[in-house]
C-alpha cells in the first residue's frame, strides 16, 4: 500500500462526502426547521441528474445545461413545496412517512414516463475527462478535482449566506426556534418555500455532478438519501456545520473502507473469506459510525436545538 | 367477534369459490397477501400499539425468510426445524437492536433502526455462496413429514390463513392483558408510566422482540411462498412499504395490517391484471406504470384519512 493509493482514496472520500453534503445541506434545513422528514429529498436529486442530462443534450454544452438544471430542479422544488409538503408540516412523522414514500413512487414513475426505464448517459465535459498530474506523483481525474471544487465553493458560499446575510440569520433562528422565530414576525412559511428551492438546487447540483461518475437510472434517489439521513444523524439535525463535517466523515469513511477493508482482511483471513468480509464490513461501516456516534451523542455531534 | 368470525368463513370460502372459476392465480395470491398482513400486523404491534416507529423492520421479516433458505439449501427442509429456528433468529436479532435502539426517542429512533435493519441488508447481500445481490432459490417448499412437503397451494392458503388467525387471536389477547394495557400507558406517557413504577424499558423491549419473532414467521412464509429469498426483503423500501400497510390500514387497530396489506398488493395487482380499455387506448403502456395509481392514492388517503381506512369505519368516541 503506498501513500498515492492512499492520497487517491482520501481525495475520492472528500469528493464523495462533499456530493452528500450538497443533498445533506438541504435535508437538514427542511428536518431542522420544520420537522420534517422528506424521503422525496432523493427524488429531486434523480429529478435533477434527469434534467441535466436533457438540458445537456439540448444545449449541447455541460456548462450551459448545469444552471438550467438547477433552475428547473428548485422549480420543481418549489411547486412540490407549495402544494403538498406545506400541508404536511403540522402532520405527525408517520404522516410525513407516508405522503413523502407515496411522491418517490410517482416521481419514479414520472421518470420512467418521459426518459424511458434504461439508465441514460451523461458525460463529462470533454475537457475535462482526462487526468491531471497533482503534487507527489499522481495522476488524478480532473473532472472529480473539479467535483471537489465545486462542493467546497458551495459550502463556503452556504456557510457565508447561513452566518452572515439575513436570510441566513432567519433560517438559524428558524432551525433552533420555530415558534420562538414566528413569533418574532419571521415569516416562516415564505422562508421555507426559499429554503426549500434552494435545497433542491443543491440536490440538482449533486445529481448532475455525481451523473458522469454513476449511472443516471430510476431508483438512484433511494440509496443515496440513506447516506443523507445518516450525515444528517451524525451531523445533528438542523445543523449546517454538522452536515458537513458528518458528510466528510460518512464520505471518507465509506471510500477508504471499500478500498482497504479487503486488503486489510487479506492479511490474516484465507483469500475467500477475505473477498466476501471486505465489502461486507465496508457497506457496514457508515452505519457502525453512526450508531456509536449516536451512542455518546444522542444529539449528533453539533446539535442545533440548544 | 362476530365480524372477525365472518372475515375468516369469507376467507376459508375464497379458495373454493376460485376453484369453481378456474381461478386458482388467485388463491396464491391472496396467500401472499394475508403473508403480508402477519408481516405488518407484527409491525403493527410496535409501531401502532406500543409507539415505536421503527423503520427497520424489513430485517426481521428479511432474516426470517433468509434463514429457511439457508437451511433449505443447506438440506434441513422439515417446516418443524427450520420455522422455529426462523423465528428465533429473528426474535434474537430484535433483541439486540431494540435492546440498542430503544435508548434512542423520536426521530433518532427512527433512523437507528433504519441503520441496523441496513446492517443486516448489507450483511446477508454479502454472503456470496448463498445468492448475494441475486437472492437464494431454495430447492421447494418446506416438509411437513417425510416426502410430505406444503407444494399444494390450497393446503399452503389455508396453513397461512391459520397462522394469520392465530397471529391476530395472539394480538387480541396480548392488547387485552395487563402487558396490552402497560404498552398503552407508556406509549400514551412515558414519563407517567416510568414514575408509576413500570419498567418501561423491559416492557417496550418485550414489545419489539414479540414483533420481531411474528415478523420472522412471516418472512418463513414468504419464502415458501415463491421458493424464493429475494435480498429485497430486507431493503428499506421493504421496511417502508410494511410500514405504510400498516398506516393504510390503520395504526393501533387490530385489523389495520391486514387491510393495509390487501389493499396496496390488491391495488397493484388489479392494475396490473385488469387492462382498462379507454385508458389503454390513450396510454397503451399504462399498466407498467402501477406505482404511480398506487402513490397517488396513498397521498390521496394522507390528505382526506388522516386515520387510515380503519379510520373510516371507526365510531367517533364523543
Amino acid at each position: 500500500m503506498s501513500a498515492i493509493l492512499f492520497f487517491e482514496q482520501g481525495l475520492n472520500g472528500i469528493q464523495f462526502g462533499l456530493m452528500l453534503f450538497l443533498l445533506a445541506a438541504g435535508l437538514t434545513l427542511v428536518f431542522g426547521i420544520m420537522d420534517m422528514i422528506n424521503l422525496a429529498h432523493g427524488s429531486l436529486y434523480m429529478i435533477g441528474a434527469y434534467f441535466m442530462a436533457s438540458f445537456v443534450q439540448a444545449t449541447g454544452s455541460f456548462w450551459l445545461g448545469l444552471p438550467l438544471a438547477l433552475l428547473a430542479t428548485a422549480l420543481v422544488g418549489a411547486v412540490l413545496e407549495v402544494s403538498l409538503l406545506r400541508k404536511l408540516y403540522g402532520r405527525d412523522h408517520l404522516t410525513q412517512v407516508l405522503a413523502t414514500f407515496a411522491i418517490i413512487l410517482i416521481a419514479n414513475e414520472i421518470v420512467r414516463i418521459v426518459w424511458g426505464s434504461q439508465p441514460i448517459m451523461l458525460n463529462a465535459p470533454p475537457e475535462l475527462t482526462g487526468p491531471v498530474a497533482l503534487p507527489g506523483g499522481l495522476r488524478y481525474a480532473s473532472y472529480r478535482l473539479v467535483i471537489i471544487g465545486t462542493g467546497a465553493l458551495v459550502a463556503v458560499l452556504l456557510y457565508l449566506l447561513v452566518t452572515k446575510t439575513r436570510v441566513g440569520m432567519l433560517v438559524r433562528a428558524g432551525a433552533s426556534n420555530r415558534e420562538m422565530a414566528t413569533a418574532m414576525g419571521v415569516n416562516i412559511r415564505r422562508l421555507f418555500t426559499v429554503v426549500f428551492a434552494l435545497g433542491a438546487a443543491l440536490c440538482a447540483l449533486a445529481g448532475a455532478m455525481l451523473g458522469p461518475i454513476l449511472a443516471v437510472q430510476v431508483g438512484m434517489g433511494e440509496n443515496i438519501l440513506i447516506l443523507a439521513f445518516v450525515v444528517i444523524v451524525i451531523g445533528g439535525i438542523g445543523s449546517i456545520r454538522g452536515a458537513f463535517v458528518g458528510a466528510l466523515l460518512v464520505g471518507i469513511v465509506d471510500t477508504s473502507g471499500r478500498a482497504f477493508l479487503p486488503l486489510f482482511f487479506s492479511l490474516f483471513l484465507p483469500p475467500q473469506l477475505a473477498s466476501a468480509a471486505g465489502p461486507a464490513v465496508a457497506s457496514i461501516l457508515i452505519y457502525l459510525l453512526m450508531a456509536v456516534v449516536l451512542y455518546f451523542r444522542p444529539q449528533g455531534l453539533f446539535p442545533a436545538r440548544g | 367477534m362476530k365480524k372477525a368470525l365472518a372475515v375468516f368463513v369469507v376467507l376459508a370460502l375464497f379458495p373454493l369459490a376460485m376453484q369453481a372459476v378456474d381461478g386458482m392465480f388467485y388463491v396464491s395470491l391472496a396467500s401472499r397477501i394475508l403473508i403480508y398482513a402477519i408481516a405488518a400486523t407484527s409491525l403493527n404491534l410496535v409501531l401502532g400499539y406500543g409507539g415505536m416507529v421503527s423503520f427497520g423492520h424489513a430485517a426481521f421479516f428479511g432474516a426470517g425468510a433468509f434463514v429457511v433458505g439457508i437451511l433449505a439449501v443447506e438440506g434441513v427442509r422439515s417446516a418443524w426445524i427450520a420455522w422455529p429456528v426462523a423465528i428465533a433468529v429473528a426474535a434474537l436479532a430484535a433483541l439486540v437492536i431494540g435492546a440498542m435502539s430503544l435508548r434512542t426517542r423520536g426521530v433518532y429512533f427512527i433512523m437507528i433502526t433504519l441503520a441496523f435493519a441496513q446492517m443486516i441488508y448489507y450483511i446477508f447481500v454479502s454472503l456470496k455462496s448463498y445468492g448475494g445481490d441475486d437472492g437464494l432459490s431454495m430447492p421447494g417448499r418446506s416438509t411437513v413429514a417425510a416426502d410430505v412437503t406444503l407444494s399444494n397451494d390450497f393446503v399452503w392458503y389455508y396453513l397461512v390463513l391459520a397462522l394469520l388467525a392465530l397471529v391476530l387471536y395472539g394480538l387480541h389477547r396480548l392488547v387485552h392483558s395487563r402487558f396490552g394495557r402497560a404498552i398503552d400507558a407508556i406509549r400514551e406517557n412515558e414519563a407517567r408510566a416510568e414514575a408509576i413504577g413500570f419498567p418501561v424499558y423491559r416492557y417496550k423491549l418485550l414489545c419489539f422482540v414479540i414483533a420481531g419473532a411474528i415478523a420472522g414467521l412471516a418472512g418463513a412464509l414468504i419464502a415458501n411462498q415463491s421458493s424464493y429469498v429475494s435480498p429485497s426483503l430486507l431493503h428499506w423500501i421493504q421496511s417502508g412499504t410494511l410500514m405504510i400497510m400498516v398506516i393504510l390500514g390503520g395504526v393501533g387497530t387490530l385489523w389495520g395490517g391486514v387491510i393495509g396489506a390487501a389493499l396496496l398488493l390488491g391495488l397493484e395487482h388489479l392494475i396490473a391484471d385488469y387492462r382498462i380499455g379507454w385508458l389503454a387506448s390513450y396510454a397503451p403502456n399504462y399498466q407498467d406504470h402501477a406505482g404511480l395509481a398506487v402513490g397517488a392514492v396513498l397521498l390521496l388517503i394522507v390528505m382526506l384519512a388522516p386515520e387510515g381506512i380503519a379510520g373510516l369505519f371507526r365510531k367517533k368516541h364523543a
